[in-house]
Parts: C-alpha cells; sequence; structure tokens
C-alpha cells in the first residue's frame, strides 16, 4: 500500500554511516597546518546520517509514488515521452565513455569525438542543414544558442535588427530565450486553420526583424501548409528563420526544416531521439544552422582531418560558448544510439506512428470532446471539454486529476494558450493499440460520468497517494527546505 | 457590487478619492479572475506614476497580472497588509484590499475614467 | 531495432478508424515543395547486439579514469561514487518521469528536489536552492542575471581566476544580455582583494569570485563582503562542493548567492556533461533566482506532499518577463548528488574533504621534490595544485599518458602569461601507490 514517505532527514540518527571510504594511506597531518584556521568550516553541514539498507528503502519506497513512462501512458502533448530503450543506458555507462575527462588528450578520446561528429551528421542530415554544434544543453538552451548565431549574423553584416517574430501559439521558453538574447518580441496571429496569418506576418515583417521563431507542426499539432511561403516573406526582408524541433517527431523523413527554409534549428534529443526525461532532465539541445550561418557556431567544433578526430577552436566568429566543455556527451552517446538503432527507415516509421497514433485517439474522442481545429493532426493536438463543461462545470483540470484514476498521466493542460482550457494529447509511436484504446477508453468515461456525477472529478484525484495539494499555500508559506526543530 | 464613488479603468483597477489622495486597487471582477492571490509586487513610497502605466504586479499560482494605474502622481503609501497578506486583495478588494496610496498629480484625469454606474454595467469578459 | 509496436493488422484497424486509406493522406498537407522523398542517408539500422558491439568498440577507443589513474581537474573530477547512486538513478520511476507538473504522481521526484535543496542550502549556508541548472558555467551567467534584477545595474566584476570556460560562458551570454563585465586581477594566484575595493562602484551589480579558484588556490571572499554590500553589490562565490565539507560555507560569512559546478557529487565525469550547477541564495531574493523550486504544502486530506512553487517566475507562466528561460533541467543528476550527500552524510562529507586535501597536499610535496617543478603560488591549496617546471605541458601529459596517467592540466591555454604551468587535481581516490607513481614519472622527464 502506497504512502507518504518521511524526508530523509526525519530518518536520520546521530552516528549511523551508509558509506566507507578508505583509511588515509599517506603521513597524517592537521588540516589546520594545511589551511588557514580562519578558513575552515566552523559548524558541520546538516546531512543526514543514515545506513545504506534504510537509504535503499527510503527511495525505492519513495520511487514508487511517480509516474513514469516506464510505468504507464504519458501522453503530455510537447514534451514527446517516448520509451527510452534500456540498450541506450547499458552503452552510456561504459567506462570510455562515463569515466573520461573532457581535458583528457584528444588522442586517447578518439571513439568518443567520432561518436559525436557522426551524430553531428546524422542531425545535419535530419534537419536538411550544414552543420550542427552539440553544445547546448537543453531545447531552451539550443534555442538561446540560434538566436545569439542569428544576432552575431546579422551584427557581422553590419545590421542592427531589435526584433524577433514569434506566433501566439508559441511554447514560453521562445518569448524568454528571445528576451535574454536582447530581443524585443512581436506577436503575429494564427489563422483559422491554425497556421501563421499570412497577412498579419507581411504587415509585422520588416528590416528591424531579426528572426521569426517557429515550431512546425506547431503547438496544436498542425502542419503549416504555406510554410514555404513564410519562409519567402521572412527572407524577403533580410530575416531569418528558427526552427524550434521540440515537434521534430511528426517529420522525421517527411519533411526537413532547412528544406522549407529556416536557417537555424534545434533538436531536442530527450523528446524526439529518445533519451530518458530524468524528472526534468538532463537533456540536450544541439543546434544546427546553414551554411552561412556555420562560422557563428559555438566552440570547439568536432572535426576530422581524414586521419583523426578533433576538437577545433579556430573560428574567430564564433559566439564563443554556452556552458562549459563540449555538450551533455553521456545524452548524445543514447541518441546517437537510437539513430543507429532505427536506421533511416525506423526514423520515418516512428515519425508515421506517432502521427497515426494521434489522429487515431483523436477521432475517437469526438462525441465528447470538442477540437478547435478540425483537421488531420501531427503526432499531437489539441482538444477542449466546452460541451462538457458547458453542462457539468467540469472543466479541463478536473478531467487531468480523473485521469490520475485511471492509472495514466494526463495530457498538457492549460498550453497552448490561445485554446481556452487546452488539453494537448501526444501519445507518441511507442505505445500499443491496447494503450491508446485504454486511454480513449478513459477520456470518454470520464466525460459520461462527468454528465452522471460531476463532483467525482471535480474532487479528483481519489486514488493517488496524495490528493489535490494546495498551490496556493506553497507559495504563502514558502518551505523550499526542510530544518531541523530547534 | 461595485462603490458609486469611485473610479474605474478598463483594466479593472479603481481609484478611490479622498482628497487630493488616491487610494488605488482592483476591483471585484480582478481578483475573481486571477484566483487566490499569493504576491503582489508594489512600488516604493516616492515612485512616480502615470495614468495607464504599470504600477505593479499580482501573481495568483498560475498567473501574474501588470496592475495599471488610474491616475498620475507619486507614490505615498503602500498597503503593507497587501505584503503581509496578499489574500487580502480578494477578501476585501474595494476596502481594505487596497494596494497604493497616490499624491494625484492632476485631478482632470478622473475624466478619462469610468464612474460607479458605467463600470457596473462595462461588460467584464472572462480571459 | 524498432521500439513502435504495432502490427500491420493494428495499422489497418487503426486507419480504418481514422477513416483514412493510408498513412500518407495524414501528412498530404506538407507542401510538395517541402516534402522530403527520398530516405534518410544515415546508417543502416543494427540489432541489440550490433549495438553493444558497435558502441562497445568506440568506448574502448578511449582512455578513462578506470583504465587510467586520473590527476585531471579543471571543473570536472574523479570522485569516488558510492555504489547507491546508479542504483537508485536507474529506477524506472526517476529516469523515466518528466517534469513534476501533475504533483500527485510526482510525489518521488518532487521529495528527492526538496531534499536536494535542502542538502545544498546546508552545504552553502543558503536558505533556499534552486533544482539544479545546466552547468557552473551556464550558472554563472545567471547568477549575473540576478543580481542585475535584484540591484537595477548593469556591471559584473569577475575575477581572473575565475574558471576560464565561465568566464568564456558569461562574455556569449552577454552578446545577448549586454551587461557590462569588469575582470578583476590577480595577486599570487587569487584575487587581489585590493584592487576589487577599487574596481567597486554605484554600477556594479554583482561580484562574481571562486574559492577554491582554476588553480585550485583557497581564496578569501570573505575579505570582501563589507565593501561589496557598502556599494550595494551582490557578492557571488562559485564553490567547491567538496571542499565545504572542511571550508566555511560561504552564505555563513555574507555571501548573496553560492552557486557552482556539482558533478563532483556522485556524478560520472561524463566527458564533459551532464554535469551540474547548483545555485542558492537568500530567501528574501528567491524570486529573482532562475530555476525550477519545489515547496512543501498539505493536501485536501491533511498530508504533508511537495510541489513546484514560485511558477510565476518561470518562463511557462511568466514567458517574456521569466527570469530564465530555463526549462529542461539537470534533475536526474541533481538526484544522483542528493543520494551521494545522503549516503556519505555529515561524517562521510568532512572525511571525504580530508582525504583530498592531505592527499593533495602529499602529492604537492612529491611534485615538487623531484626538482623539476615548483608551486606557483604562495597560496594555500584544497585538491588542486599549480606548478611550474620547465617543459612545455604537452610533453609531460604525452609522458603520462605513456604510464596510463592522466594529468598535468595546461594552465598556459587559458593564461597565456603561465607558459608550462600544469595543475594537478588529488582526490580521495589517488592512493599513496598512483601519488608515488606520478612522482616517479613527473621526475623522469627530459
Amino acid at each position: 500500500m502506497k504512502k507518504v514517505q518521511p524526508l530523509i532527514f526525519e530518518l536520520s540518527s546521530p552516528g549511523r554511516k551508509g558509506y566507507s571510504l578508505p583509511a588515509l594511506d599517506v603521513p597524517d597531518v592537521p588540516v589546520e597546518s594545511l589551511v588557514p584556521k580562519g578558513e575552515l568550516r566552523q559548524v558541520p553541514p546538516d546531512l543526514p546520517e543514515v545506513g545504506e539498507v534504510d537509504i535503499v528503502r527510503h527511495y525505492t519506497k519513495l520511487s514508487q509514488l511517480n509516474h513514469g513512462v516506464d510505468i504507464g501512458f504519458y501522453p503530455l502533448g510537447s514534451c514527446t515521452m517516448k520509451y527510452s530503450p534500456k540498450v541506450n543506458e547499458q552503452v552510456s555507462r561504459l567506462p570510455g565513455f562515463a569515466y573520461a575527462h573532457p581535458y583528457q588528450p584528444e588522442k586517447a578520446s578518439q571513439g568518443i569525438l567520432q561518436l559525436m561528429y557522426e551524430m553531428e551528421q546524422y542531425l545535419a542530415e535530419i534537419g536538411g542543414v550544414s552543420r550542427v554544434s552539440l553544445q547546448p544543453a537543453a531545447g531552451a538552451h539550443g534555442e538561446y544558442t540560434g538566436l545569439l548565431i542569428i544576432k552575431a549574423y546579422h551584427k557581422k553584416n553590419g545590421q542592427k535588427r531589435t526584433k524577433v517574430i514569434i506566433p501566439d501559439s508559441a511554447h514560453g521558453t521562445n518569448p524568454a530565450s528571445s528576451v535574454m538574447a536582447g530581443f524585443d518580441i512581436v506577436n503575429v496571429k494564427s489563422n483559422e486553420r491554425g497556421g501563421v496569418d499570412l497577412e498579419d506576418l507581411t504587415r509585422v515583417m520588416s528590416e528591424d526583424v531579426a528572426a521569426l521563431m517557429l515550431t512546425n507542426p506547431n503547438t496544436l499539432g498542425l502542419f503549416d501548409e504555406n510554410i514555404h511561403k513564410i519562409a519567402e516573406i521572412v527572407h524577403a526582408k533580410g530575416g531569418l528563420l528558427y526552427y524550434d524541433g521540440a515537434n521534430a517527431n511528426a517529420i522525421m523523413g517527411w519533411s526537413r526544416p532547412a528544406d522549407a527554409g529556416f536557417d537555424v534549428v534545434h533538436f531536442n534529443l530527450h523528446k524526439t531521439f529518445s533519451t530518458p526525461h530524468g524528472g526534468g532532465g538532463p537533456g540536450s539541445g544541439p543546434v544546427g544552422v546553414v551554411e552561412h550561418l556555420v562560422p557563428f557556431l559555438p566552440v570547439p567544433t568536432v572535426d576530422y582531418d581524414g586521419k583523426k578526430y578533433f576538437l577545433n577552436y579556430d573560428h574567430p566568429d564564433s559566439i564563443g560558448k554556452v556552458k562549459g566543455y563540449y555538450g551533455n556527451f553521456g545524452v548524445v552517446v543514447k541518441a546517437y544510439t537510437y539513430v543507429r538503432a532505427l536506421g533511416p527507415d525506423g526514423l520515418k516509421k516512428a515519425s508515421e506512428d506517432a502521427v497515426l497514433n494521434a489522429n487515431y485517439i483523436m477521432r475517437n474522442i469526438l462525441e465528447y470532446y470538442d477540437l478547435p481545429y478540425n483537421r488531420h493532426c501531427k503526432h499531437e493536438f489539441v482538444a477542449a471539454p466546452f460541451r462538457i463543461m458547458k453542462a457539468t462545470g467540469v472543466k479541463t483540470l478536473d478531467i487531468a486529476k480523473r485521469l490520475l484514476d485511471h492509472g495514466v498521466h494526463p495530457p498538457t493542460v492549460y498550453f497552448p494558450l490561445i485554446v481556452h482550457e487546452a488539453l494537448m494529447i501526444e501519445p507518441t509511436e511507442t505505445e500499443s493499440k491496447e494503450s491508446l484504446d485504454y486511454f480513449i477508453d478513459a477520456l470518454n468515461s470520464i466525460a459520461k460520468e462527468a454528465y452522471e456525477n460531476p463532483e467525482i472529478a471535480k474532487t479528483a484525484p481519489h486514488d493517488t497517494v496524495v490528493g489535490r495539494l494546495d498551490e496556493s499555500g506553497a507559495v504563502r508559506k514558502f518551505n523550499p527546505r526542510w530544518r531541523r526543530e530547534a | 457590487m461595485y462603490p458609486k464613488s469611485y473610479f474605474y479603468t478598463k483594466s479593472h483597477e479603481y481609484v478611490k478619492v479622498e482628497g487630493k489622495t488616491g487610494y488605488i486597487g482592483l476591483t471585484h471582477f480582478a481578483q475573481d479572475q486571477l484566483g487566490d492571490i499569493v504576491f503582489a509586487e508594489l512600488p516604493e513610497i516616492g515612485r512616480e506614476v502615470k495614468q495607464g502605466e504599470t504600477f505593479g504586479v499580482v501573481e495568483s499560482v498560475k498567473a501574474v497580472s501588470d496592475c495599471y494605474s488610474p491616475v498620475s502622481g507619486k507614490v505615498v503609501k503602500v498597503n503593507e497588509k497587501i505584503v503581509d497578506a496578499p489574500e487580502t486583495l480578494n477578501k476585501d478588494p474595494h476596502g481594505e484590499g487596497w494596494m497604493i496610496a497616490v499624491e494625484i498629480a492632476d485631478m482632470g484625469e478622473l475624466k478619462n475614467l469610468m464612474t460607479g454606474e458605467e463600470y457596473e454595467a462595462f461588460p467584464k469578459e472572462p480571459h | 531495432m524498432k521500439y513502435t509496436p504495432h502490427t500491420d493488422a493494428d495499422r489497418k484497424a487503426m486507419l480504418q478508424s481514422i477513416g483514412v486509406k493510408s498513412v500518407e493522406e495524414l501528412f498530404a498537407d506538407i507542401p510538395k515543395e517541402v516534402a522530403f522523398t527520398r530516405r534518410l542517408a544515415v546508417p543502416e539500422a543494427m540489432s541489440e547486439l550490433e549495438l553493444q558491439k558497435h558502441l562497445g568498440n568506440l568506448a574502448a577507443k578511449n582512455a578513462d579514469a578506470t583504465s587510467h589513474v586520473c590527476f585531471l581537474g579543471g571543473g570536472t573530477y574523479d570522485h569516488f561514487i558510492p555504489a547507491v547512486v546508479d542504483h537508485v538513478i536507474s529506477r524506472s520511476e526517476f529516469y523515466t518521469a518528466y517534469t513534476p507538473y501533475q504533483p500527485e504522481v510526482s510525489q518521488a521526484v518532487l521529495q528527492t528536489i526538496y531534499e536536494y535543496q535542502t542538502l545544498i542550502c546546508e552545504l552553502t549556508g543558503m536558505d533556499v536552492s534552486n533544482a539544479s541548472m545546466y552547468d557552473g558555467a551556464s550558472a554563472v551567467a545567471e547568477a549575473a542575471i540576478m543580481a542585475r534584477a535584484t540591484t537595477g545595474r548593469n556591471k559584473i566584476l569577475i575575477s581572473k581566476s575565475v574558471h576560464p570556460e565561465y568566464r568564456q560562458t558569461l562574455a556569449t551570454y552577454n552578446l545577448g544580455l549586454e551587461m557590462e563585465t569588469v575582470e578583476m586581477p590577480l595577486k599570487n594566484g587569487t584575487t587581489d582583494t585590493e584592487a576589487v575595493k577599487k574596481l567597486l562602484d554605484g554600477k556594479t551589480a554583482g561580484v562574481i569570485v571562486q574559492s577554491p579558484n582554476f588553480f585550485g588556490a583557497i581564496e578569501t571572499p570573505r575579505a570582501l563582503v563589507d565593501a561589496v554590500h557598502a556599494a550595494g553589490a551582490l557578492l557571488v562565490v562559485i564553490a567547491d562542493p567538496i571542499s565545504l565539507g572542511l571550508l566555511e560555507a560561504p552564505g555563513n560569512y555574507g555571501a548573496d548567492i553560492v552557486m557552482g559546478e556539482g558533478q563532483a557529487l556522485g556524478n560520472p565525469m561524463s566527458y564533459g556533461g551532464p554535469h551540474l550547477g547548483f545555485f542558492a541564495t537568500r530567501e528574501k531574493m528567491a524570486r529573482r533566482m532562475a530555476g525550477r523550486i519545489v515547496g512543501a504544502t498539505v493536501d485536501n486530506r491533511g498530508q504533508r506532499g511537495f510541489v513546484l512553487t514560485l511558477q510565476t517566475r518561470e518562463q511557462h507562466i511568466r514567458r517574456e518577463k521569466a527570469t530564465s528561460n530555463i526549462c529542461s533541467n539537470e534533475a536526474l543528476n541533481a538526484l544522483a548528488a542528493g543520494v551521494y550527500l545522503t549516503t556519505l552524510g555529515k561524517q562521510g562529507i568532512r572525511e571525504v574533504a580530508e582525504l583530498c586535501v592531505k592527499k593533495a597536499h602529499y602529492a604537492a610535496k612529491k611534485v615538487v621534490a623531484t626538482g623539476k617543478f615548483k608551486l606557483a603560488f604562495n597560496a594555500p591549496f584544497f585538491k588542486e595544485f599549480t606548478v611550474k617546471g620547465a617543459f612545455c605541458p604537452c610533453k609531460v601529459q604525452d609522458e603520462l599518458l605513456k604510464h596510463n596517467i592522466l594529468g598535468a592540466l595546461d594552465v598556459g591555454h587559458w593564461y597565456p602569461e603561465l607558459a608550462n604551468h600544469l595543475s594537478f587535481a588529488v582526490t580521495e581516490k589517488r592512493s599513496k601507490q598512483e601519488i608515488d607513481e606520478l612522482a616517479s614519472v613527473l621526475e623522469g622527464v627530459q
């Protein structure tokens, strides 16, 4: 029976030890003779003292309170919660990868550099770009890197452009990254088909615009049929196109962003390329660029001279570094293994089945749920419970909480902002038909139940270890750490 | 519902005029839309504010809202109660829930605002 | 190898249910101008066995800390990782979960982050920590942003002894942030405190120092506290988390932000990533801090529970006005750090730190005793030290490599005025035998 667990500090008892270290084998000297007394710690940090058995039980019992892709369906729109293959976990732990030091000699790191070089090429092929950098640590980091590249490019051409255009359906990282890169944001509206409104784009596009940031398919799961026209409008006035690759799972092998006119592309390896989400990371957000932007990529690049791989810092126009060392190599290993596992047909099939699965769910919940955009979706779609809300008062939040009682993770809720009470559903390609049918049945039965007895959903969840949590209280009575009672 | 003697903005703030001082807060509709207010960012005393420009921010758990000043002037008082107990904005928006007091620079600006009656009738769209 | 379960029968049934004849119909809205019609030019699919072989071959081409003895430092260290750590982070519930947006089914992730936050606060002497940032380098940039937001000023003073890659990252971020950065000079391998006091002015938002610094030397940031605060700026201290088992926590002597690279806490070196930026500050500045924060609360049944809190700082709500664009961070690495700190505990972290400092000093003695190297600076050091010799570092590195030793970091690569300077890091993993062997090889360098 699952229960709320104590904090590890509450299991602590003075003198308990969960570790073992070898005895000092060099001559012992007092620390005061090595470090100035004034720099020494006066009071030891109040870390727990727990034996190994209790440590293991603590984390094991606690872990059982969590949902994950390995436990059940996790249709979080915009996150691509696909299955993380276990062989990826295994190979990433090979000592030749996991225990390599970033400053060790390049001649003793040829396998690592080869893996990075090849991965850059695979991503370049999938995105249609010239070169890729594996340095950014996450999608938002990739966005920021891409925007700095765009800024450097315009500066090199003697242009100071101050604006970035972002659609009203964009993920919050897009405007946040743009502001961090020093740009002002201009919104562009969506049309009734859910794509970018070309008239509005023409109106806001100017020679002061550095770039247009787009996700395609967008956060509504819809591929923009005017994508090549959008590219023309932006390029005609000297702007660049940035592709937010969060939704790349819909198009691998079907369409390449650079072919559609995008100049800068980032990928989320922890989404499209199956690396595990880890409860919030680590991710990896490689950024790829077309030929004329290559000089601005972060340093070092991974190059090959015909005989050996090496790290190349000789890029005078590079924007520099966006983090230490070369990127989240340990994550890249998993994504590389995934690409090698799938091959060209497997990658295309992944996108194909992702799109098939999303459309299958979409068509089977129409009896109760409403679709703001009634057209074939790609890998995800947005629905809303308008009729249910009107008749019963049960909202998206309640439906999400009630889904927890069915043992599935709810979809993304209340995003994108342009759809009121949005439910963004992304099943991914790794779900079986049975899994999809179960989810469809759950959604439909919750709807039916709402009409019969709305209170059940309004007070859900009932079968989880904790019920609805007081989020206002968590802000008003801010408590971000445990403190020992005096 | 809405005190007749107050003046109101289209963005759902009010000003209660007492002599040359205006007590500024959010209307009942505004706090209802925001839900439980958990934090308010208020300007310091002495700050100059302008009619129609932001003077502060209120936050609920899942949303942030800019507050626009109904009048121009200098901030002379800040309601500490809001800082310590932001839920006061929800409980008594038109009374104890005032946010700042401003020394009104130009009484003529009040004609740009709605009266109590006009605000009562003003359509209030949920966002 | 594929991970898509559908059979042809499944697909047929689903297409019928959708009401289309083929899956191509679902892609028909892609304009033909942008449709990709050939096969992706990536290598053909491999079976799992072939994958294991291929990746095994690539891994075997690299030196690593199991095949070689590692004395390299520079921000990444070969520390002991207890077996419990990998065991915990390998649990599916931890590594295949995502951001805890639905707290009712995410209590494990949320509670372990809360525990991690507490552990970091204890280590650093601070009130509130975030759930992690990408690494030490990018966390420096976030500290600069926070200093600007808190003080309203635009200038950062950063010591030349801060890791060069951290300073370079800050410079790159400044292409966007457009903050002014002034480098603080050094005296004898550490920040010149008197020079800093002269550089402080009414435009300074923050002063960033690192201790122990890139050379391994222990600095005295506490000597700057009064002057920095009198100038109205924030003091940011980049700390080595292992050193905080022995050295005073910066929060206890007046730092406003304590941050740094957390890789040493239970995370493998992994050729530079994924690592972990830890970041902590005072409670009154919590709203200016970027990154996720978990808070304790109660549920509707009266039980304690955990949720993401102060979310209005973050990009998914605040969008262009967010404290930062950070979304995914290094959660699993933070979990590893939490397990590590829990496993070592109050006694263990002190023991590790003592082993490091004593072994490092023994090693320094042995290296200097070869007669070929002198300590570069007079400053005290923790687990890393810099020496000067007559040899170009690549020569020393090559000689070491022949003996399966990784070491002799080329400090001069980043500090041209410090040609032929090398650094060595000595952790609790280095045995007396390994240290003696290092000295013996160095003695033989011609």
